[in-house]
């Protein structure tokens, strides 16, 4: 029994890294994840990722900032203390306008991203789960649970086929703990 | 795919040869991970020296209060919003490239958007400073807030076009610098990966323990399309609500339905300006010639040209709308910026913002680094006496002549100002410092279609057509970070 417990293949180009995608999916070989320095466009597709529910939250927080802001604009200006401004309505909703507007984007950027962040578990002073430090230089990594995926050797092959620069089989997942 | 071919005919906007992903890398960290020049120690003391004297300047204000300013009971705002004003308009150019641009979908945003919008950041920061300074008593910034207080509670009128300012202001700030620090989040990962001891756990702290899965980046991806969209009139409705802070009132020069549009353009030109003096200078000490190309600093004054002519008509729209109206105030002051006491500021505004940026035209201006940089001084002067003609003129002469009055600034107004400059120049060489001042991430998407050496490679296979590749070299001619030499053969 092997003490293998990721195998990574690295490859200094994105086209490559889709290309060994293929090349496993062909060959049934779950992929764990995927680390790139950059956004890949279409590789969530190919590893069958929902698309992003963010937009939904986002349109949520909008929503409750103006809301919020509103009902205290109407409580301050029109119930609490009307003020008399030369006669005019107290419930001025033109005015209200450009207020109302910016709780709308503060609330949709701080409650999105707070989402975004949660969700992606980012938080200041969380220890990196990094497979491998070049991840976010040069290097396009598909990870690969070693349990289950055997023969190791296979892999290997599969991926050195497709392009791979460099093939890891790592003892542990995180390279990143101590 | 990850990468498609693109079109011989777009100009390059990466340079160079053999890039590669980790030459960007290294590249972009090259002042990060190193101990910096003496250029940037030779920038830093200056720009901290001015930053002490912002707060000297400022101490002595809140020590011996506003009448330590040049203010009088007729010119009641002057240098102040003066600043203020110039620096929440410079404050628009970061957003409007990362966010607008990002709409668009034009590429050529990813190697400049970082730097524009840390200089987004300190100019909007600068422009607080001005309104907390201005109170003169700056605890009294709590009521401007609405909370409950012991008077009643009385609220703050949110009918007033100065609540709206706080709203917009601190929405603005706080959504640009989410915005930014997002963005920030890969490429801080990337000076994690590679440093050690404590650096590495510093970087590591603030890189949230980004790791580049997918499922992140097409997190990040959303989140930053969602936040370009809401942040794309976010940044238009910033500069109206600073034009309605004047327009609202009923001061002639001042009370005209055309601010807004006006305002806004001239945000854009000039923080286009400041991103083109910071940037000329920046790609050339730290040589990052082949990511920030002569293709941007076209497209910037190009920019530049186009929103500087929207305020040149906006100013002939002011002056034939002040003679349409037939009130006499309002001719009054428009024939009083050129006639009056102050010829010599009018003469700045027009001068500087609309003759100077016709130049612009010229594709050799557009193309030339040294012009290209004083112009861009040029505008950034123009555009400081453009507030200081709307502010102080109207003011200083209106409805009663017995209260007419000229404003003489003070050492203060003239430290306050100077220091301003100084602290942002100390935070701008910060975060150079410490921080990418390119994308990573972002330029790296473009090196497989959008280089230089990509598109050299089509060329050599031989499958374009002649003429398009003919008025792709000629394009590449204006680049001053490309071999010309290599395309003379092939």
């Amino acid at each position: 029994m092997s003490s293998t417990k990721f195998i990574l293949g690295l490859f200094d180009d994105p086209d490559d890294m889709m290309h060994g995608i293929d090349k496993l999916q062909k060959n049934s070989v779950p992929i764990y994840d995927v680390y790139t320095p950059m956004p890949i466009h279409g590789i969530e597709d190919k590893l069958g990722i929902k698309p992003s529910r963010l937009g939904y939250a986002a349109f949520m927080f909008g929503c409750l900032g103006g809301s919020l802001i509103f009902s205290i604009i109407y409580y301050t200006m029109v119930h609490d203390w009307p003020i008399n401004i030369g006669g005019k309505n107290h419930f001025a909703v033109p005015d209200f306008i450009p207020i109302t507007f910016e709780w709308t984007v503060l609330f949709t950027s701080f409650g999105m991203v707070a989402t975004f962040f949660y969700a992606t578990h980012l938080f200041p002073g969380r220890t990196p789960r990094a497979m491998d430090y070049r991840a976010t230089d040069d290097r396009f990594v598909i990870a690969i649970d070693a349990k289950g995926n055997i023969p190791h050797d296979d892999i290997t092959n599969i991926l050195k086929d497709a392009g791979a620069v460099e093939i890891k089989h790592n003892d542990r997942k995180y390279v990143s703990y101590e | 795919m990850a990468s498609h071919n693109e079109s011989i005919i777009r100009e390059p906007l990466i340079t160079g040869k053999d890039i590669t992903y980790a030459k960007i890398t290294n590249d972009v960290l090259r002042p990060v991970e190193n101990m910096p020049t003496k250029a940037w120690w030779i920038g830093f003391t200056v720009a901290s020296l001015g930053a002490l004297l912002w707060v000297f300047a400022v101490s002595y204000t809140f020590w011996y209060g506003i009448g330590s300013w040049g203010l009088n009971k007729t010119v009641g705002w002057a240098w102040d919003i003066t600043g203020f004003v110039w620096w929440v308009g410079i404050g628009h150019a970061g957003t409007l490239i990362s966010a607008v641009l990002l709409l668009f979908r034009q590429n050529w945003r990813n190697s400049i958007n970082r730097s524009a919008e840390a200089m987004t950041i300190f100019a909007v920061i600068c422009a607080a400073t001005y309104i907390v300074a201005h109170m003169g008593r700056p605890w009294m910034a709590i009521y401007s807030l609405p909370i409950p207080n012991q008077y009643g509670s009385l609220w703050v009128n949110f009918n007033s076009p100065l609540i709206w300012d706080v709203f917009a202001i601190s929405t603005y700030f706080s959504v640009s610098l989410v915005f930014w620090y997002t963005g920030l989040l890969p490429d801080i990962a990337s000076i994690r990966d590679r440093a050690t001891g404590l650096r590495r756990k510093i970087y590591s702290v603030c890189s949230f323990g980004w790791t580049g899965s997918v499922k992140t980046w097409q997190r990040f991806e959303t989140v930053s399309l969602i936040l370009a969209g809401v942040a794309t009139p976010l940044v238009l409705s910033v500069h109206t609500i600073v034009s309605m802070d004047f327009a609202t009132s009923l001061e002639p020069g001042w009370h005209t339905t055309i601010f807004p549009p006006y305002f806004v353009a001239g945000a854009i030109f000039s923080g286009f300006a400041m991103v083109q003096t910071l940037l000329l200078v920046t790609r050339k000490v730290l040589s990052l010639e082949n990511y920030i190309t002569m293709f941007h600093i076209e497209a910037m004054n190009k920019i530049i040209l186009v929103t500087g002519s929207i305020v040149g008509v906006a100013y002939i729209t002011e002056f034939f709308i002040a003679y349409y109206s037939g009130g006499e105030y309002e001719q009054y002051t428009f024939l009083n910026r050129f006639i009056g006491p102050y010829w010599w500021a009018g003469c700045m505004m027009y001068g500087c913002n609309v003759l100077m940026t016709q130049l612009m035209w010229f594709k050799k201006v557009r193309t030339n680094i040294q012009i290209s940089w004083a112009l861009s001084i040029v505008v950034n002067i123009g555009m400081w006496f453009e507030r200081f003609v709307i502010i102080v003129t109207s003011l200083h002469r209106d409805y009663i002549p017995s209260s007419w009055a000229m404003f003489y600034p003070t050492w203060v107004d003239v430290s306050v100002f100077i220091g301003s400059i100084g602290v942002f120049f100390t935070l701008f060489l910060l975060f150079l410092r410490v921080l990418p001042s390119v994308a990573m991430a972002e330029v790296k998407l473009l090196l497989k279609g959008s280089s230089e050496q990509a598109k050299k490679k089509l060329i050599e296979a031989g499958h374009q057509q002649p003429e398009e590749v003919e008025f792709y070299k000629e394009a590449l001619t204006k680049f001053d970070s490309v071999e010309l030499a290599d395309y003379q053969k092939a």
